[in-house]
């Protein structure tokens, strides 16, 4: 008999989604209620993950789907910054005119992709959560449908990950016909050192994840769909799915591949330098700050790659440091872009930030904060987070690494420089609006306040990840 | 001690600036927060000079102490003070409240975000000199950079973007490297406690490659011949309070790292890297001096000056002698007082004029005769003329490397004469010759205001020009034991080489 209590939270989320489907159907005009409803059924969905507290390891349906303390604190990640980006981007959605009933349900579906995908232990699982999530995100990418920019970037998004996903599911096959399993432990168990087609198969899946990270090379769709997507789903872009993908890298990297970890060090190395690089290089020359914030998550999608590579358990633990450090900056971001408004209209552009400091400070003090964060400046958030990262990365003597990666910061430091230059040396324009939803202030002021004093007591982010223990 | 004295001093300024910062003050004249950044500040120095008088000059441990678990199991807050820092964090309490004065007429914008980043920059700076683990120093030597770039860029010169940038991004590629260093020695010490590090001693064979990654951020702060470009543009476009910040305290702050972390960690590395440093120092000092005759700018040729005085501090420091280290702390000290006055100085004049050129100036003493008697011994402090704290360190200096070597010392003695020359010849052509301009005619001599400032930094100039006592008494025992734990260092070496 399996014990059912472990997934309540996915069942339970399922079942909301299905039921604020037939909401929204018989009711006329239920939007704005069918997007409180699902927030509320993600706290539910949280407070259920809380509610059973994981002492050990626990496999489910044939040891397919995996419920350890690793899963259980990236779902409590993932639904908790699905939480705060609804309630930042209540406000934009309604102003923009795409607050319809499918758009909380879709990003409830893509949240239970997620989930999936970080809790499963198998093939087959695993892509089946990757599609529930990607199939969505095409759909919420082209959410504006009135908007050519975001036609095309849903398009594009749609193709090139399908073609990914193609990809990925070769490399999935090609395991199976080496391996003769789909399940993790045992591909783990039946694993020849010196099997090429395996090889091949991890690469491929690699390459499909990489792409969902948008890690380079794999990295071309990123700046254009972060660009064309309404800033609500973009928001959603940059964080969940990397999150999910992330988890899914250490899984597929350290419980079945372990010992081929002279394949795959090469390949993450590579991809994280690369990634940290290009990230920090073609930012400089951008002019829209959605478009800019790619690249930048390109970059530091690179640095949690750098605490893969180092095949300890510290190097995941810091990797999963990163990711949570990094959710805070860039919630605090675009909590900050979706303040940017003026006349029922919205604005993303880099100039637009000019002067900003002079009409409102406390707004620009947190873009401040945020900003110096991205750049891994202490004694903020973001440079603790690369301190773990490095520290990881030293542990194992990868000098290379670390030192491309720190001149990288600095690289990168120039653009957000560049950020803070207009907001506070520029001349001023005109003035945004204030008023604000109280959901986006809270978001705002909590991340800010996250990043702000994280050096009082770092320690207590490292004692819960600490548990996770992966090897 | 129960009262944990240090902590308090790194924290009252910022506590000062989160009130400050959320303040309503709308008036234009700001006077609450005015008058609460200059209370605070003033405070903290009272608490500094209250530190000096329980400071125990006898003994070379550290005291002080505290500590806290900060990442479990990883790194501790601790801090605590010997003889080598204290008096940097008594030079800090003494020049920030100086700098909250001088905002009164150089500061015409946003005054309250500018006492806030002043008085978060104190803390930080006080927080450098006195932690005691390698990765709270980097955190407070790094968190400088974010209200010093601010300071350059929001309030500097014409060319204060360009500026604000190349400082923050030489600082910061000096310091990453820096980083690797400290995690490094984590991972092959186990551990980023000093006190710790400075009984077990870090392995020699890795000695060579960390001392290099400390020196780089080091020599971009110092700033050593030729990373120093940053410095002048910094310098010039910084508003006076920043210049006297930067030239006063940021400067220090590598002299300091060189003392604490590259002798007192790497001492086999640094008796190896002696060339290089007596090199880099040797061509600061005499090729900065000349560039510094050859100015229009005055800010710009008080810049330079300074990359020349920091080239003598590093050139003491290295010389591994009492005399040498004990003349470099002066010397440190001395440059702190003098420089900050110089750059107070021009900031009075370009208040007034709107010009830093020099050849815009001339004939000052008759109509300022107040501000050509206080320049004067500025200058002659700049000079190093007996008398003045300027003589002390310089002097001392040069008795240590005379020790150790006679042509290095015959060079850098070249560079006291050359200061002679390009600081008298700026008297010269500011203070003196026939007036050219008629602006220079209606000049208003220094108001109360100035002439406090001015005054507050001659006394001491001239006070520790004279009776230099208290000063290398504080020092003397701390470095002493540092000469010695370094001899020792390099003689276990020999015999396990041999």
């Amino acid at each position: 008999m399996i014990n059912l209590n472990f997934i309540y939270s996915e069942l339970f989320l399922a079942i909301s989604i299905m039921s604020l489907l037939i909401i929204g159907v018989f009711k006329k005009n239920s939007s704005i209620l069918i997007y409180n409803l699902s927030i509320i059924s993600l706290l539910v969905c949280l407070a259920l993950i809380f509610n059973f507290p994981i002492s050990e390891n626990v496999e489910l349906f044939n040891k397919s789907y995996k419920i350890d303390y690793l899963s259980s604190f990236m779902k409590i990640l993932t639904i908790s910054s699905g939480i705060f980006v609804l309630l930042s981007s209540n406000k934009y959605i309604q102003i923009t005119n795409i607050s319809k009933i499918e758009y909380p349900i879709l990003v409830l579906s893509s949240i239970l992709g997620m989930m999936v995908m970080i809790s499963s232990n198998d093939l087959i699982l695993f892509y089946i959560g990757l599609e529930l999530q990607s199939l969505a995100l095409y759909v919420l990418a082209s959410f504006n449908r009135d908007n050519l920019l975001s036609s095309e970037s849903g398009l594009k998004y749609f193709v090139l990950s399908a073609l990914s996903s193609g990809i990925l599911l070769y490399g999935c096959s090609l395991i199976y016909g080496f391996s003769g399993s789909t399940n993790f432990f045992t591909i783990a168990d039946n694993l020849t050192a010196n099997s090429h087609g395996l090889t091949f198969g991890i690469v491929f899946i690699l390459v499909g994840l990489s792409f969902k990270i948008s890690a380079v090379p794999f990295h071309m769709w990123a700046p254009d769909v972060y660009e064309g997507s309404p800033t609500s789903v973009t928001v959603f872009f940059a964080i969940l799915p990397k999150i999910a993908a992330l988890t899914v890298f250490i899984r597929f990297l350290y419980i079945p591949f372990f010992n081929l970890i002279d394949q795959w060090q090469m390949i993450i190395v590579f991809l994280s330098i690369s990634s940290m690089l290009f990230g920090a290089i073609a930012a400089i020359g951008q002019k829209n700050l959605k478009r800019l914030l790619a690249y930048s998550s390109i970059g530091h999608m690179g640095y949690a790659l750098a605490g893969l590579a180092t095949g300890t358990n510290q190097g995941i633990q810091s990797s999963i440091a990163y990711i949570s450090i990094y959710l805070f900056m860039n919630l605090a971001f675009f909590s900050c872009l979706f303040m940017l408004r003026r006349d029922e209209k919205y604005f993303d552009n880099i100039k637009d930030l000019s002067g900003l400091s002079k009409n409102h400070p406390l707004l620009s003090f947190s873009l401040l904060i945020v900003l110096f964060s991205l750049a891994g400046i202490p004694p903020l958030a973001g440079f603790f987070a690369k301190f773990y990262i490095f520290t990881a990365v030293i542990a194992e003597s990868m000098y290379f690494l670390a030192i491309v990666g720190l001149l990288s910061t600095v690289i990168a430091a120039f653009y957000y420089l560049r950020l803070i230059k207009i907001i506070y040396f520029d001349n001023e324009k005109d003035k945004y609006e204030t008023s604000h939803n109280i959901g986006l202030k809270l978001s705002l002021l909590f991340s800010t306040i996250f990043i702000l004093f994280y050096f009082i007591y770092p320690g207590w982010l490292t004692e819960i990840i600490e548990k996770i223990n992966i090897i | 001690m129960d009262f944990p004295i240090l902590s308090s001093l790194i924290l009252l300024p910022t506590l000062g600036a989160i009130f400050i910062f959320f303040s309503k003050s709308k008036s234009n004249t700001y006077l609450t927060s005015k008058y609460l950044a200059l209370f605070v500040s003033f405070a903290n120095f009272i608490l500094s000079l209250y530190l000096w008088y329980l400071f125990d000059p006898s003994t070379s441990e550290f005291q002080f102490l505290e500590e806290r678990s900060w990442i479990k199991g990883f790194i501790n807050y601790k801090v605590g003070i010997d003889g080598v820092s204290i008096l940097f964090i008594i030079l800090t309490a003494f020049i920030t409240p100086l700098c909250v004065i001088s905002v009164n007429n150089t500061i015409k914008t946003r005054l309250k975000d500018f006492l806030v980043a002043i008085l978060i920059m104190e803390s930080l700076m006080i927080g450098v000199f006195c932690s005691l683990d390698l990765v709270i120093f980097y955190l407070f030597f790094e968190g400088g950079l974010i209200p010093m770039f601010l300071i350059i860029g929001i309030w500097g010169g014409e060319k204060r973007v360009y500026s604000a940038f190349k400082f923050f991004l030489y600082t910061l590629l000096g310091s990453v490297l820096m980083l690797v260093a400290i995690i490094s020695i984590y991972w092959i010490t186990g551990t980023t406690d000093v006190i710790y590090l400075y009984s077990i001693g870090v392995d020699s064979k890795y000695q060579n490659l960390l001392w290099l990654a400390f020196f780089s951020s080091f020599a971009v702060k110092t700033p050593m011949w030729p990373l120093h470009t940053w410095l002048p543009d910094a310098h010039v476009e910084a508003p006076t309070a920043g210049s006297v910040l930067l030239a006063a305290i940021l400067l220090k702050m590598a002299g300091y790292g060189f003392i604490r972390f590259s002798i007192g960690l790497f001492p086999i590395a640094s008796e190896y890297f002696v060339p290089l440093i007596y090199f880099l120092s040797l061509v600061a000092i005499v090729y900065t001096s000349l560039v510094a005759l050859m100015q229009e700018d005055m800010k710009k040729l008080i810049a330079y000056s300074s990359v020349a005085h920091m080239g003598f501090v590093t050139l003491g420091i290295f010389t591994f002698t009492q005399q040498g280290l004990e003349g470099s702390i002066f010397q440190m000290i001395s440059h702190g007082l003098v420089s900050s006055a110089l750059f107070l100085s021009v900031g009075v004049v370009y208040e007034r004029m709107h010009t830093r050129l020099i050849d815009n100036y001339g004939g000052l003493v008759s109509t300022m005769p107040n501000f050509a008697v206080v320049l004067m011994v500025f200058t002659l402090g700049a000079i190093g003329l007996p008398g003045t704290s300027g003589f002390i360190g310089e002097f001392l200096i040069l008795m240590g490397v005379f020790k150790k070597s006679f042509l290095v010392a015959i060079i850098a003695s070249l560079g006291v004469i050359l200061a002679a020359a390009y600081m008298l010849w700026l008297y010269k052509r500011i203070i003196f010759g026939k007036i050219l301009k008629n602006e220079i005619k209606k000049l208003l001599d220094l108001n109360k205001t100035e002439l406090f400032i001015l005054s507050s930094l001659v006394f001491p100039i001239i006070f520790f020009g004279f009776y230099p006592e208290p000063l290398l008494n504080t020092v003397e025992v701390s470095i002493k034991d540092l000469i010695e734990t370094y001899n020792v260092n390099l003689k276990i070496n020999l015999m396990e080489t041999k």
